[in-house]
């Protein structure tokens, strides 16, 4: 541990309740470091701000190499290293190499693009992820605020939060 | 609060709220097991023994212990390779195409579902690989792999070929995309293990959940990645029968040779999963007391899936036997002819009753909400589908080109004991899900509790 951060954590019962204190909150300058929620809340990124994640690119490119490698393995080894006479036909035609070409897309795309959301969200098999409050799997929302990102007191923030309808304010140290 | 249609019957009933949700499912993971799921993870565990004995047997003496011959080289392997397959299109068609549609019903049966399909492949894939005879070298070599002989390569242009890649392929996605849907599940149990103070079963889930915490900025994330299985896996389901087909469409067998086989395939294989999900589910719902969750209307809704796929299945049987007679070719005729007359008449006749004429009763309301009749309706249509691969299969086959050469197929034990070792797999394995892991979609679930589940009274 490098040094103490100290959180301001809000728990929300209701997910409506949330959206609508993050959006408030966010006006009034306060900085959130992050919401976890035990399901995934319509319009809770778009009031936090988040960009649009890039991971569809990432499948497409996966995709992409799947079919290229695909394409050109099957051309190399039937149409060039080992041509064989099989009924008379050509040796490197395309449509019977479209099936295994798209099975190949699929698979690289879907594994490709899994590994790439594991890596930038940080998941991995060992190790604890830092949590706020065990609730925020069941059924609360978990708002965390970032003392050192705030120029506001412990105080104020909780205020804020209470008044935008949290259920209750604690805090966390880690 | 809580909103409550009056249009639209509730998902969930029970006035359900968030909390009860993680309660409801988790109960079956951190409690201890039923007798009656001992009592049926017993069974399926010596079905499961009495089969690996008959496998081992064909292991040790060869695919002779089958009862094939000249004639008919494929029979019972290939009918229940395509059975079990068919029967994993459903999970797919439930998590994938519905999630697509925006179909809310299907999130309490999604997980369920694809665990069947996962299942499922594995069962189908025993029999490929049993029928390769020498199991230890029969994998590799359907591999492009470099090898001594040149490298002599595989044959692309081959369907074989392309089903070595398309089941593997559908395999492991579906592993992914279920998998995918466990992890904040998982996550959901290891919180409890920890508020509990259970450290062993925390460390275990929390590793199996690969660090779920739940932030919207993951959510955001993960909501992305399923849309996108979601819609890799919708082509993949569709092109998995259609290669399966293609292993006989692209024969010269009257019978085989159709350009008809893959939509025919694939909607029979939507039948037949839709069936085996219902046989599944309506067990699990009550042995598990899910009611409250997997609803009369989410089996209603099953139910009017299988009178769709099922009246396709029966105009495609029409259909074939029309271009038979249409088509003109004599040997195509009495194939056709000889599958409705012939000595298999009755494995021809099985399958029309129970696939045509049974899901037709679903029409009336009171039958397709009737848990007893749908359990039975769902077990006829299972049947009904084997008997449509083995009709394919073997009926086609036994009448050779050339009389001399005419046959008929008898299984032997190791048949049979090949197709009992599949269900035990597939019930054992089932069973060990359904008590190590949430068997509903939980945080899907807990989405849509605040608008459709139903008010306490």
């Amino acid at each position: 541990m490098e040094h103490d951060k100290n959180f301001v954590v809000g728990i929300f019962d209701d997910e409506d309740v949330l959206v609508h204190a993050v959006e408030n909150v966010r006006e009034k300058g306060l900085r959130i470091h992050e919401v976890y929620s035990p399901f995934p809340v319509h319009g809770l990124d778009e009031a936090l701000g988040y960009r649009r994640t890039r991971l569809p690119i990432a499948a497409f490119m996966f995709g992409l190499t799947g079919t290229c490698l695909a394409l050109f393995t099957q051309i190399w080894m039937l149409g060039y290293d080992w041509p064989m006479d099989i009924g008379g036909k050509n040796h490197a035609s395309l449509p019977p190499f479209i099936p295994v070409t798209f099975e190949f897309t699929v698979l690289l795309s879907a594994f490709g693009m899994v590994i790439t959301f594991l890596i930038v969200s940080n998941m991995k098999p060992y190790g604890w992820p830092r949590q706020f409050d065990l609730r925020s799997t069941d059924d609360k929302h978990v708002m965390a605020v970032d003392l050192a990102d705030n120029k506001l007191s412990k105080e104020e923030i909780s205020r804020m939060l209470k008044d935008q309808g949290a259920s209750e304010v604690n805090e966390k140290n880690f | 609060m809580q909103v409550t249609s009056s249009i639209r019957e509730p998902l969930v009933t029970g006035g359900k709220t968030v909390r009860d949700v993680s309660e409801d499912i988790s109960r079956q993971v951190e409690g201890k097991p039923t007798n009656l799921w001992w009592i049926a993870i017993s069974v399926s565990v010596v079905l499961f023994l009495l089969g690996a004995y008959c496998f081992w047997m064909l292991l040790w003496n060869g695919v002779g212990v089958w009862g094939l011959n000249k004639t008919v080289g494929w029979a019972w392997d290939i009918t229940n390779f395509v059975w079990w397959v068919g029967i994993g299109h459903a999970g797919t068609l439930i998590s994938a195409i519905l999630l697509l549609f925006r179909q809310r019903w299907r999130m309490s049966i999604n997980r369920a579902a694809e665990a069947m399909t996962i299942f499922a492949v594995i069962c189908a894939a025993s029999f490929p690989l049993a029928h390769m005879g020498r199991l230890w070298i029969g994998p590799i070599w359907s591999l492009p792999l470099p090898n001594t002989f040149g490298s002599l390569w595989v044959n692309f242009n081959s369907p074989l070929l392309w089903d070595v890649f398309a089941i593997s392929t559908y395999f492991s996605v579906s592993l992914l995309f279920w998998y995918m849907g466990l992890i904040p599940d998982f996550a959901v149990i290891r919180d409890r293990a920890v508020r509990k103070g259970h450290p062993l079963r925390a460390m275990i889930y929390n590793a199996l959940s690969f660090g779920w915490s739940g932030g919207a900025k993951t959510w955001m994330r993960y909501e992305s990645v399923a849309l996108i299985l979601a819609g890799l896996s919708t082509p993949l389901v569709l092109s998995v029968h259609t290669i399966v087909s293609m292993d006989f469409a692209t024969s010269l067998i009257p019978g085989w040779h159709t350009t008809i086989f893959p939509p025919y395939f694939v909607s029979g294989a939507i039948f037949s999963g839709f069936a085996m999900v219902l046989t599944l589910l309506l067990v699990t719902r009550k042995l598990f007391k899910l009611e409250d969750y997997i609803t009369i209307y989410h089996i209603e809704l099953m139910n009017i899936i299988i009178i769709i796929t099922g009246s396709i299945v029966g105009i495609a049987y029409i259909t074939e036997f029309f271009i038979a007679w249409y088509g003109q070719v004599p040997a195509e005729q009495y194939e056709f002819i000889n599958r409705a007359t012939g000595p298999y008449w009755w494995a021809y006749w099985s399958m029309m009753t129970c696939n045509v004429i049974s899901p037709q009763l679903f029409w009336f309301k009171k039958i397709r909400t009737n848990l007893v009749s749908t359990f039975i309706i769902s077990i006829i249509v299972n049947i009904g589908m084997w008997f449509e691969r083995f009709v394919i299969i073997v009926i086609s086959l036994h009448r050779d080109f050339l009389p001399s050469s005419w046959s008929m197929f008898h299984p032997t034990m190791y048949d049979v004991g090949q197709y009992i070792f599949t269900f035990g797999l597939f019930f054992t394995a089932f069973l060990l899900f359904a008590k190590f892991f949430p068997m509903i979609n939980m945080a899907e679930v807990k989405s849509i509790v605040k608008s459709t589940s139903e008010k306490k009274h």
